[in-house]
């Protein structure tokens, strides 16, 4: 088969509804667009670990450290799962994460924003993990395999990711004025950087017509973002929080929360690395990354010596 | 693995969601050897009682077949409908068969 009719037949695979498996033939862009989206989904949970990180030693009681805690090893985990689903295209996990240490390799700019009080962790399990959540349903469907598989386990997850959040947005709504502000005040700062996770509009978005092809994607970053400003909006204002948007306005006949302009310029700041926290983010990881250098040579060298004794019995 | 690279050798994990049920596979983890290898994968994979038993093997061990080869691989399969038991006509009125 010629290349061109390689390509045809992938098409039609696709089109069928078909996955795609690490050894199918692919096309390089295919290759290239997943293996650079699913490694920058790995690093979005992996640094996603930092700001809720920050909360655990000053958790309100011992229920919410645990939950946090429990969380947090859940992100973690969700980073593992997607770095194995990168590495089925042969990668070497330690050249991903050299990408991210360089900068090379970008991750979701909505974790570089601050943790600045409690409610702070309501809001991300709310708002992030929720807008998360719409995202990764939909990724769910995605044509690659693993990068699906990988998804639906973490979709599974995220429902209470999700909830945890609400939870202490609720708890805080009902308490006292002062807790009622400093949810507020969260909601006011969380809210935008969510919409913001979905990427640019469907016109300016530079990738998004070929995913969609390709069903790397099943839907765009607009509907998506619809989706999640329909279901949440509901849900704040279940709770007496408001949406921190002016032009927010009910529409009867689509349905639809219609919401004001988004601040691109705040976006392509933060993405281009001067968000708030851009900087503490790597140099965190790479301060950590380079103190558990022992422990993985420490762990090879009692692999080796395990290997030997076994190789003499 | 590149010359640079500092990763532990890669595992494939299979999770045994319920006794008696079959191993299905999970993902991968890195381990430098068998016992780090399943508490990795017990860490990873089944934080919610997702399984009662796990299977780790090195990932260089595992071998498969290619979407290229699937027809000539299955496809002696195919012709052979003898092996199902609807290919067989039974006598009228024939019961618990
Ligand atoms: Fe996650
Ligand atoms: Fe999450």
């Amino acid at each position: 088969m010629t290349d061109e009719q390689k390509l045809v037949h992938f098409q039609e695979r696709i089109d069928a509804g078909e996955k795609i498996e690490p050894k199918d033939w692919m096309p390089e862009a295919y290759r290239k667009t997943l293996l650079r989206q699913i490694s920058q989904h790995a690093h979005s949970e992996v640094i996603g670990m930092q700001p809720e990180g920050n909360w655990v030693l000053r958790a309100p009681s011992l229920r919410a450290k645990k939950i946090l805690l429990a969380k947090i090893q859940d992100e973690g985990g969700h980073g593992l799962y997607l770095y194995s689903a990168a590495e089925t295209f042969g990668i070497d996990r330690s050249e991903m994460i050299e990408q991210l240490q360089t900068g090379k390799a970008k991750y979701s700019s909505v974790f570089n924003y601050p943790t600045l009080n409690w409610a702070d962790i309501g809001a991300i399990g709310w708002l992030v993990d929720g807008a998360a959540i719409v995202n990764q349903t939909m990724l769910a469907k995605c044509s690659f395999g693993p990068y699906a598989r990988a998804m639906v386990r973490i979709c599974k997850e995220e429902g209470f990711h999700q909830r945890q959040g609400y939870e202490i947005m609720a708890k805080m709504m009902a308490g006292t004025n002062e807790q009622k502000a400093m949810a507020q005040d969260a909601m006011n700062r969380w809210w935008w950087p969510s919409l913001m996770m979905f990427g640019p509009h469907d016109s300016s978005s530079a990738h998004t017509s070929e995913s969609m092809k390709w069903k790397i994607k099943v839907e765009s970053n607009d509907s998506l973002r619809q989706r999640f400003v329909n279901r949440t909006v509901e849900q704040a204002h279940h709770i007496g929080l408001t949406v921190p948007d002016l032009n927010l306005t009910y529409n009867k006949e689509t349905r639809n929360w219609n919401f004001g302009d988004i601040n691109w310029d705040e976006f392509w700041t933060v993405v281009n690395g001067n968000g708030p926290c851009n900087h503490q983010r790597i140099a965190h990881h790479i301060k950590y990354h380079r103190e558990g250098e022992w422990v993985r040579e420490a762990a090879v060298a009692f692999g080796k010596k395990q290997q030997k004794q076994n190789s003499l019995n | 693995m590149t010359e640079k690279s500092n990763q532990f050798p890669q595992w494939e994990v299979f999770i045994q969601a319920k006794n008696g049920g079959p191993y299905e596979h999970a993902g991968s983890v890195h381990a430098t050897d068998k016992n780090m290898a399943l508490q990795n994968a017990r860490d990873i994979y089944t934080r919610r009682n997702e399984g009662r038993s796990l299977w780790v093997v090195q990932t260089d061990n595992i071998f498969s077949t290619t979407r290229e080869e699937e027809a000539e691989f299955f496809d002696p399969a195919e012709d052979k409908i003898y092996r199902t038991p609807n290919f067989y006509k039974m006598p009228a009125g024939t019961t618990n068969l």
